[in-house]
């Protein structure tokens, strides 16, 4: 068999299967490579910089790859130099290890320096909201604690507002992911992890788990709709003046296992989510004040404080 | 009594799947058509006494291969059945229990039952012949280490069929892998299986690093050992450091779910972020640990083919053992969306893009030991030919996902199943497809049929990326991992289709593989000279098959490509004739112990994961009887006598 001609049969094929999944790219169906905010944005930004400094390797190496595979090939009326004993060349090899060293140095400062700017509000000037984020088995509650609204299933935010997340679980650990958004973060039981998104426009977008919880992980889907700020607190006027309070009972009701359509609550028992994260905190009492996240500078310098340890993962015992 | 044997059988067995009850009735057909052959023949004995007794690391290696082959169909069995429940939406063929039991089953089988035993299948094939070594370090050991990898993947795919398959995911997360979320045996099934068959990876670590620190023919100093020996001793090292964080992982977990420990309970103080962090701590380093053998593979299998030295020797050497040292702080690049801390997440973010940096030199090092060479595609070469552009894209996909920011978009998509199945496909089965045809005929004594093997190439790779490459795209869909089933909303549906006719292809890939294997032991190419391949290493210089002593005369070594030295030496008559004596051969004796300890173990397991505690002591005193009875067997070895030397050899063409 000749080996050029197979060689290049497959790089077509690669190259023909990347171009078409690139081109695709700018169908609405890519979310992740339709940023709609300033989170999405950034990792949309790093996602193509990473491809670029990849491709700066990968093409010129599949290149040279079908280039000498097809020069040295053993066949009698190839007439190319043969050197059985050539086997090093100090040259060569600072090259080689010098190439990915400079391009991990660069993208490594890309990464530096967006892990630090995520951990931020994306937009210093507009006071975030909170929302708060509960994983259940399986679906998804949103507390507003500033509203004193819930929701289920359904998230609505001001769009050009910055919405601060704390997420906690009460179930499997999740993770909770609106991709147009922006990247996702793991809700988890007796801790709370914090998440900045932040919608530009008014549009509606898709969110999920993403992280397997069991059998109905697979329907933890829910809207995300951003609104202008106006419609936004006409919806919570809304909601408060025409749907039921959620009381404790119905919060255990929701917990048990199942699936549930969307639901709206004009109001939640005070301190809910407070009260999840502290149920499965390793007994110590959780003041809503200490949830923070463990990025938190100020938690890092101060002298280790057990509650606050409690929310540090994998850092107990 | 009828009733309460009936109630214990609804229980015991799994029941209400037609599927279930179809292989019910496939293993219990083969079981009897096993039973009935091995009796008709007169087989038993036989057996016993070449098979189930051995010590010898290439039969071992051969079991090894069996065993890997037949968790492939499995672990492929699970996989088409995971592509046919997503070719489109909202398709009803698995409910979701049965499809998150699949895909679980099909993660630990593939890594742990699968790369795992075809990787020890290949050490023990290869790297005593490679070192000029007669065994093993310790071949009863060795013994023990296949034994108790069979039975504990025999009791993992029990789950299957009695008390049904774990179902929370291949690394079992608690909380949801606890009593709380996950009640019943399967999870037990899970940790028992792993744990047995993990005891036997350790021990195989342990062995080969001795064997590659005491074993090497006289001369062979460790910087003229062979590549291969070199991969396999950094994964060793891997796996003598991360197989107990692994065994004592699994032991709290098991604590909470038998004992009601709270290690990684949700309430109770227990802390499920810890299990993360203790099982990425093995699973991290696990991954490396199957790969690097599979560039030992290429390193020999392209100088061989391209008829010139390895380039950059020196230079793979710091890779491959780089690459050990890394591969330990890593790993909480897992989960980089648990929330933690910038300077964590950073610090993770750069080691992991640090390893790609020695992975890339091997693959430059590689393509300039081609350059000038004299490459000939013989299957070996093909599958090192695909591995080399694939493995790029899935190492640069591999970067992609180690910048931390933007991994928070890739996390638990279809993205990330892209990557690692590009690298784990790519570069461990091609690698280790490539080892297994390199070799095939030294353990044989016969050459894999290069047309249906042509046939399993082509299928495998084009079906690769016909499965794969959509499942990239459909990570930027934004479709997660381990859904059964998606909506029409989504614009899913066309890639989805697209991945499983592709998986479809490999699969018919797998079976040319199994139909060549048949064929060729009829018709395949008889090697007669022992080196088919124009080999440079020491193995290439014993008979195929080699003998059950390995070498009839320990060689001395001089290069690191000795054999080719050799040869080079006598076609230009530099080679001095060295006078060979003959003398007496120091082996192991065959063993019983390691079989009928393991079926102890297996007992012991089963009675673990029913929480039967009576059969699981059983169990244990009859592992720790078996081991004491071994501890005052003193008569454990033999000599090969000249006569019998020299006879296998005429037998086998060399006079001495």
């Amino acid at each position: 068999m000749s080996g050029g001609k197979w060689l290049r049969r497959l790089q077509f094929g690669v190259l023909a299967t990347l171009a078409s999944v690139l081109l695709a790219g700018c169908g609405s169906d890519y979310v992740v490579l339709n940023p709609k905010g300033p989170v999405a944005g950034t990792q949309y930004d790093l996602i193509m910089i990473s491809i670029i400094l990849c491709a700066v390797i990968v093409v010129p190496v599949i290149a040279l790859t079908a280039f000498i595979v097809y020069r040295y090939r053993d066949t009698p009326d190839n007439k190319a130099t043969y050197k059985p004993n050539w086997d090093h060349s100090t040259t060569l090899e600072i090259i080689w290890w010098g190439i990915p060293i400079v391009i991990i140095a660069i993208l490594g400062y890309f990464t530096v320096r967006d892990t630090y700017a995520l951990k931020e509000s994306p937009n210093k000037e507009v006071k975030p909201i909170t929302v708060q984020v509960t994983s259940l088995d399986w679906k998804w509650m949103f507390t507003y604690p500033e509203q004193n609204i819930a929701t289920v299933n359904y998230l609505q935010i001001p769009a050009g507002v910055p919405v601060q997340f704390h997420l906690s679980a009460e179930a499997p650990m999740n993770s909770f992911w609106v991709p147009e958004l922006g990247g996702q973060i793991y809700a988890m039981s007796g801790m709370t992890t914090e998440l900045y998104l932040q919608a530009d426009e008014p549009g509606e977008f898709q969110g999920r788990g993403a992280n397997f919880t069991g059998e109905g992980f697979a329907h933890m889907n829910f809207n995300v709709k951003a609104t202008t700020q106006e419609e936004f607190d006409q919806w919570v006027k809304e909601v408060k003046g025409t749907t039921p309070a959620m009381t404790k009972e119905d919060y255990e009701q929701l917990k048990k296992p199942g699936l549930t359509e969307v639901a709206t609550y004009s109001s939640f028992p005070e301190g809910l989510f407070e009260e999840i994260v502290a149920k499965y905190g390793h007994g110590h009492p959780v003041d809503a004040s200490e949830i923070r996240t463990y990025g938190d500078k100020k938690d890092e310098t101060s002298a280790p404080q057990m509650p606050n340890m409690n929310m540090t993962p994998g850092m107990n015992h | 009594m009828w009733e309460s044997f009936l109630e214990f059988c609804s229980w015991f067995f799994v029941t209400g799947d037609p599927l279930i009850y179809g292989a019910m009735v496939s293993i219990a057909l083969t079981m009897v058509a096993i039973v009935f052959v091995l009796t008709k023949y007169k087989k038993w004995g036989w057996l016993w006494r070449e098979w189930l007794t051995t010590v010898d690391h290439k039969k071992i290696g051969i079991m090894y291969l069996i065993a890997s082959l037949l968790m492939l169909f499995r672990g492929g069995v699970d996989a088409i059945l995971m592509r046919v429940q997503l070719a489109f939406p909202n398709l009803e063929f698995l409910h979701s229990d049965h499809y998150n039991a699949i895909f679980t089953t099909h993660g630990t089988i593939m890594i742990l039952f699968m790369a795992m035993p075809m990787m020890f299948g290949l050490f023990n094939m290869v790297v005593p012949l490679q070192l000029g070594a007669r065994d093993v370090a310790f071949p009863f050991l060795n013994a023990v280490s296949f034994w108790l990898f069979m039975f504990g993947a025999m009791l993992f795919n029990l789950s299957f069929v009695i008390g049904g398959s774990p179902d929370a995911g291949w690394l079992s997360y608690p909380p949801l892998s606890q009593n709380e979320f996950s009640p019943g045996p399967g999870q037990n099934f899970w940790i028992w299986g792993i744990q047995i068959s993990g005891i036997g990876s350790l021990a195989t670590g342990i062995n080969f690093i001795v064997t590659i620190l005491k074993m090497r023919a006289p001369g062979m100093k460790l910087m003229k050992m062979p590549m291969f020996s070199w991969s396999v001793f950094s994964s060793c090292i891997m796996i003598i450091l991360a197989f107990p964080i692994l065994t004592v992982t699994i032991a709290l977990l098991y604590l909470d779910r038998f004992a009601g420990a709270h290690f990684f309970t949700m309430d109770g103080g227990g802390n499920p972020m810890m299990y993360l962090n203790l099982i990425w701590m093995w699973g991290h380093p696990e991954v490396y640990i199957v790969v690097v053998p599979a560039f030992g593979i290429f390193s020999e299998v392209v100088a061989t083919f391209a008829k010139k030295k390895l380039f950059g020797y020196k230079s793979m050497v710091a890779a491959v053992m780089g690459i050990a040292i890394l591969s330990f702080f890593t790993w909480a690049h897992h989960f980089f969306t648990m929330g933690t801390s910038a300077s964590v997440i950073a610090f993770f973010a750069i080691t992991t893009m640090l390893i790609a940096i020695p992975t890339g030199v091997k693959v430059f090092n590689w393509l300039f030991t081609m350059y000038r060479g004299k490459i000939s595609f013989k299957q070996p070469m093909m599958w090192t030919i695909a591995f080399i552009p694939c493995f790029v894209v899935g190492g640069a996909t591999g970067v992609m996902l180690s910048v931390a920011p933007a991994d928070y978009q890739y996390h638990n998509s279809y993205f990330l199943i892209a990557h690692f199945h590009q690298v784990l496909i790519g570069g461990v089965v091609f690698g280790y497809l490539a080892g297994i045809y390199y070799w095939w005929p030294k353990l044989f004594g016969f050459k894999l049929d290069e047309k249906l093997g042509a046939w399993g190439f082509w299928l495998w790779n084009i079906g690769f990326y016909v499965c794969f490459m959509p499942q990239y795209a459909l990570g930027f869909m934004g479709m997660t991992r381990r859904y059964y089933t998606y909506g029409w909303d989504y614009g899913w549906e066309s890639l989805n289709l697209v991945s499983t006719v592709g998986a479809f292809l490999m699969g018919a890939g797998f079976v040319f593989q199994v139909w060549q294997i048949l064929y060729s032991i009829k018709h395949g190419e008889r090697d007669t000279t022992g080196d088919p391949w124009n080999g440079r290493t020491l193995e290439w210089s014993i008979p195929s098959p080699a003998p059950f002593y390995n070498f009839a005369v320990v060689p001395q070594v001089k290069e690191t490509d000795d054999f080719w030295r050799v040869k080079e030496e006598k076609a230009n008559g530099t080679y001095k004739e060295e006078p060979v004596h003959l003398e007496p051969i120091h082996m192991p004796k065959n063993s019983g112990l390691p079989f009928i300890m393991s079926v102890f173990w297996f007992i012991a397991g089963f009675g673990f994961v029913w929480e039967w505690v009576w059969m699981a002591a059983i169990g244990m005193i009859g592992v720790f009887l078996t081991m004491w009875a071994r501890s005052f067997q003193y008569d454990t070895d033999y000599y090969v006598p000249v006569d019998e030397v020299r006879r296998t050899e005429a037998s086998l063409g060399r006079v001495y």
